[in-house]
């Protein structure tokens, strides 16, 4: 699969990473190079066979339900960038 | 009658479906240990794992599972033994691990369905495609600080219940009627406090439009977190008839997400929130598959309670109620306990009509809950005993009840202090009829005469003059015997 | 006299046991060789104060007969695994200033044990690499040198800081992380152990997640004994990750035996590749004999579908990193470059904190999940990883444990690095399987290469059957008699 320059771009959008214009063409060229490589996959035969999402033969297990965690405000701002009023600070969103 | 819309160019008929999302009632999260609490100071609800901090890591919360099943019990739906937590990955200031855990081709809970039942006493089945469990998102506050938002994660993480309905609704009404009535099965089986104000019930209403008469669907539009059944109903009635003259304009209604304003009584596109949306969907390999045994649904079916139909039928069968009268009552649990109590070795007609007309309006006008009634169910119960044992007539009951209800006073208390016993003596009743058969000789022929009608006046002038106390047969049979001989 | 730096971790153990010697005199011996050894840049963050006030306090623990299986013994955390008030970085320019409030099981594991912490140790930007050369903080050196070059070479990665610690012995061990080879790569390329236990055997809480489905901590040490010492310290079911294993841990120390006789050892065959360096085939087949020497079957297995494990895991991998690294975004710790909007602030701050390599797999990720591509890459390679897993069950039907090379060759010189991502992928072809399949597996040096660097081999486990690894690895361990120290341990830069 090739991807150009706009596939690319649409991409590093999706994945909030901001691709220098001039870096677009190269990163094109390698993303593709991957693909084209990561497609010989195609030739294995996998008719029947279920998708594996993890090797772990286990049944999740639960927890009680029981309040055992937060009240931590001053950890969960310690490394904020940015904060105010306790709260995170971002660039101001549109509703 | 089908509700329709009257366009230009003809009929045109309504397709909602809605997709309730319903916060679990736990103490704890879905996947950490902080309060599922509703408040609290900023960010004080918060577990480094909802704030994903680098290697925290989700873990499920028995309770939510146990409260997902129930609720699917309750909706008569198919609960899947196997079921999968996926990603949905976006990015918003809301949503701290980049995406959120939800589940996506395989729910806990697959279909069921649930039973409207509609002001004219008919009831119809409403299809649910699915519920599955996943996490809030955190509140972003927008006008605290200029040019900036604060994001509050207190909310994130909290379980949420999505309950997707079929696109079986064809009326606001039938809307609201769902909204209402899955709020009844929830605040039933104690899984969801139903609050809309609180957010802890939000709906995302889809509609298109049809011509009357026309076979498959037509695009739809989504309209994004509306908060009252009133509202749900508004923002379809101008949603449809917004699809209809693009419709009938020669347009194309384009699938999209739209917010409803109910101060404007119209909805608008969100084309910001449409932007290249890819959720990514995939199991997510922090979590394994959820697998539920049948030990453990038939013991959460087991602590089902009755449930709102269950329960409608029996008050038809066992008090003959009409389905109506029968309907109002189940809706809250509450108040059908009320009703029980009231109805219990009584008749249990009466009882209803006691119960819906006099008591829930004389609550709703005062601006009171059931739970803040100044008449119990016992001293409501014991004003009908004085009535069927004759000691008071009905419209002295009215008056009494009224000052039960301004003084929290006992019936009988009442009766006694202001004497309002019924007055049987028929010598006394007999005096006050011979006192207006003298007063209105006129009338007396006119009786005679044929006019049967001027009878029930004479009632009336003979209860006057008896303070309202006199039994009503009484006076009715009395009169009889006297005018007409 | 003893250098304390060169013991093993065994061995150090039982001279704290004896009273040889304490455990602030052994932490002090290590800082000085950290300090000596700077030029490796085997560690990114160092916490000497820290180290001598744990090594006093397992002293004074010692002193009132509370000795832990790890009591007094410095050893080196990946930076990948939290440290309280101690900052945690992923050798990232994402994370250079995050100090988590909270340390990772395992990490937590091993102080309970009693051992001393020295600092946080160089890897690949989130553990993406082979080199360590897409570390933010420059590579980590491998103390080897070929003969007669002085060519800086690659420890490996990417837990590579660890590997070129152990190596190089300014830590008596490490923990490391593997997710693809992380762990037995660099152990090959230095000349140490490097053990992979089975996914679920070790908790990921609080281990900086790369691949959540492959991510698996393990021991990084300089022998096989120690290895087990320290899987014991490190292992254990943790509520905390639901995909940690409710098992037992057994005293992996206690089950070396040495004696592997009627063990069965299968040997893949289609790790034989063309293009297979010819030392690397050789110690191969010397280890194989080895093994029957000891009284072991050696049988040729076949586990056909090997030639799609690495596409299978650049796909699997890169698809969680994907998912897993979008919580660095700006907003709760890390790096922010603020942007005018939210979304501007979120791709400046990612384009500027991660790295190119990261980024690459974050976006052939993202490609792979996405809408239209995600049956065609996604779920196709999770249906290759079960018929990978598939070709390993079979193989143990008839075998107990895999012998194979750990990489295709010895380690690289820095500046030789392949520039061509796929090329640089081939280092992981015989580590990346095991990974998939979630099976234990073990490096250990084998040998020298004709330039005098170490060459690795690997052994493969059924699940949670790492004794019997760990048993194959002793046997090898004393067959092989590997005693190469490398050039620069122990010597002033």
């Amino acid at each position: 699969m090739a991807l150009d320059k706009t596939t690319v771009a649409n991409i590093a959008f999706l994945a909030r990473i901001d691709i220098p214009e001039d870096r677009q063409e190269t990163l094109a060229r390698e993303l593709s190079s991957i693909l084209t490589w990561v497609e010989q996959l195609e030739q294995v035969d996998t008719q029947g066979v279920e998708p594996m999402a993890s090797v772990a033969n286990l049944a999740l297990s639960w927890r009680p339900d029981a309040v055992t965690d937060g009240g931590c405000v001053d950890d969960v701002l310690s490394n904020a960038p940015e904060k105010n009023s306790n709260c995170f600070v971002v660039p101001r969103m549109v509703e | 009658m089908t509700y329709a819309i009257e366009g230009n160019t003809g009929r045109w008929t309504v397709v909602v479906g809605l997709e309730v999302h319903a916060q679990v009632v736990s103490e704890s999260k879905l996947f950490s240990g902080a309060s599922a609490c509703y408040g609290g100071e900023p960010n004080d609800q918060v577990s480094l794992v909802d704030a994903a901090f680098p290697g925290l890591l989700p873990v499920i919360n028995a309770h939510c599972v146990e409260q997902a099943v129930r609720t699917g019990l309750g909706l008569r739906a198919r609960i899947n033994r196997h079921s999968v937590f996926a990603r949905k990955n976006y990015f918003y200031a809301d949503l701290p691990q980049g995406y959120q855990i939800s589940q996506f081709d395989k729910p806990i809970v697959g279909e069921g369905h649930l039973v409207l039942d509609m002001p004219d006493g008919s009831s119809r089945t409403v299809g649910i495609e699915r519920l599955h469990l996943e996490q809030d998102a955190g509140k972003s506050i927008h006008d605290q600080v200029p040019g900036a938002s604060l994001i509050d994660l207190n909310r994130a993480g909290i379980a949420l219940m999505e309950i997707v309905s079929h696109p079986d609704l064809r009326a606001p009404d039938e809307a609201g009627a769902y909204l209402r009535k899955l709020r009844s099965i929830l605040r039933y089986l104690g899984t969801c406090d139903g609050n809309m104000e609180e957010g802890s019930l939000r709906c995302d209403v889809n509609v298109s439009v049809r011509r009357e008469g026309e076979e498959g669907l037509r695009t739809r539009c989504e309209i994004k977190n509306v908060n009252s059944v009133r509202f749900v109903m508004q923002a379809i009635e101008v949603e449809a008839r917004r699809q209809v003259e693009v419709w009938e304009s020669g347009g194309e209604v384009l699938q999209e997400t739209r917010l409803f304003d109910p101060s404007r009584g119209e909805t608008r596109s969100m084309r910001s929130k449409e932007h290249a949306h890819d959720y990514r969907y995939f199991p997510d390999p922090d979590l394994l598959p959820l697998e539920l045994d049948e030990e453990f649904i038939s013991k959460v079916r087991a602590t089902l309670p009755e449930l709102p139909d269950e329960k409608k039928e029996r008050f038809i069968a066992d008090y003959g109620l009409t389905p109506y009268d029968a309907s109002v009552l189940v809706v809250d649990q509450a108040n059908a306990d009320f009703f029980e109590e009231v109805a219990k070795d009584r008749d249990g007609k009466l009882a209803a009509n006691w119960v819906i007309n006099n008591l829930f309006g004389a609550l709703s006008k005062a601006g009171l809950s059931l739970a803040e009634s100044p008449v119990t169910s016992g001293a409501l119960g014991r004003l009908l005993d004085l009535m069927t044992s004759d000691v008071i007539n009905g419209r002295i009951a009215k008056d009494v009840f009224e000052i039960m209800m301004e003084t929290g006073a006992e019936a009988e208390a009442i009766v006694e202090e202001r004497g309002l016993r019924q007055v049987t003596d028929t010598g006394a009743i007999e005096a006050a009829i011979d006192e207006v058969i003298a007063a209105n000789p006129d009338k007396v022929e006119e009786v005679r005469s044929g006019k049967d009608k001027l009878l029930g006046w004479f009632v009336g002038q003979v209860m006057k003059g008896t303070g309202g106390k006199a039994n009503p047969a009484v006076v009715n049979d009395l009169l009889r015997k006297k005018i007409l001989g | 006299m003893t250098v304390l730096t060169d013991l093993t971790l065994v061995e150090a153990r039982d001279g704290l046991a004896k009273g040889d010697f304490t455990a602030v005199e052994l932490t002090e011996a290590h800082i000085r060789a950290m300090e000596a050894s700077r030029a490796l840049g085997a560690y990114i963050t160092e916490t000497p104060e820290q180290a001598l006030e744990q090594a006093r306090q397992s002293d004074a623990r010692r002193a009132t007969g509370t000795v832990g299986l790890m009591e007094g013994l410095p050893v080196a955390l990946k930076d990948l695994f939290c440290t309280k008030g101690v900052r945690t970085t992923a050798a990232s320019r994402m994370l250079e200033n995050f100090v988590p409030p909270y340390d990772s099981t395992v990490g937590r594991n091993l102080a309970r044990a009693g051992a001393v912490t020295l600092g946080k140790t160089n890897l690949d930007e989130f553990a993406m690499g082979s080199s360590n050369r897409t570390s933010f903080f420059g590579p980590a050196v491998n103390p080897w040198k070929r003969t007669g070059d002085d060519a800086a070479l690659a420890p490996g990665g990417s837990s590579g800081g660890s590997a070129a610690a152990v190596a190089g012995r300014i830590a008596l061990a490490a923990t490391g992380t593997d997710t693809g080879g992380s762990i037995r790569q660099p152990a090959a390329f230095c000349g140490i152990v490097g053990l992979k236990p089975t996914y679920g055997r070790c908790s990921r809480r609080g281990i900086i997640a790369f691949a959540s489905s492959l991510d698996q901590a393990g021991p990084m040490t300089r022998s096989v004994k120690d290895a087990a010492l320290m899987l014991s310290a490190m292992a254990g079911h943790d509520p905390l990750d639901s995909t940690s294993a409710p098992v037992e841990v057994p005293n992996f120390e206690n089950a070396l035996t040495g004696d592997i006789r009627g063990l069965r050892v299968g040997v893949p065959r289609e790790y034989r590749a063309d293009g297979l360096d010819p030392e690397v085939s050789a110690l191969w087949d010397r280890g194989v004999e080895m093994l029957r020497d000891a009284g072991a079957e050696v049988v040729e297995v076949s586990l056909p579908h090997t030639d799609h494990a690495l596409a299978t895991y650049y796909i699997l991998s890169s698809a969680e990193a994907s998912s897993n690294l979008a919580r660095y975004d700006g907003v709760r710790y890390g790096l922010r470059v603020e942007g005018k909007t939210l979304d501007e602030m979120y791709s400046r701050t990612r384009g500027a904190g991660f790295g190119p390599e990261v980024q690459r797999r974050i976006l052939i990720g993202t490609y792979a999940l996405s809408a239209g591509f995600y049956d065609a890459y996604y779920l196709k390679a999770q249906r290759v990883r079960r018929l990978i897993t598939r070709d390993f069950l079979e193989a143990f039907g008839s075998v107990d444990v895999l012998l194979t090379p750990t990489t295709p060759t010895p380690a690289f010189a820095l500046d030789e690095e392949p520039t061509d991502p796929l090329t640089l992928y081939l280092n992981d072809v015989f580590t990346v399987p095991t990974s998939l399949a979630g099976l234990p597996a073990l490096s250990m040096p084998a040998g020298l290469s004709g330039q005098g660097l170490p060459l690795g081999l690997q052994l493969v486990g059924r699940h949670f059957q790492e004794e019997t690894l760990l048993n194959a690895a002793l046997v090898l361990e004393r067959a092989c008699a590997f005693s190469g120290a490398p050039m620069f341990a122990g010597k002033e830069v």
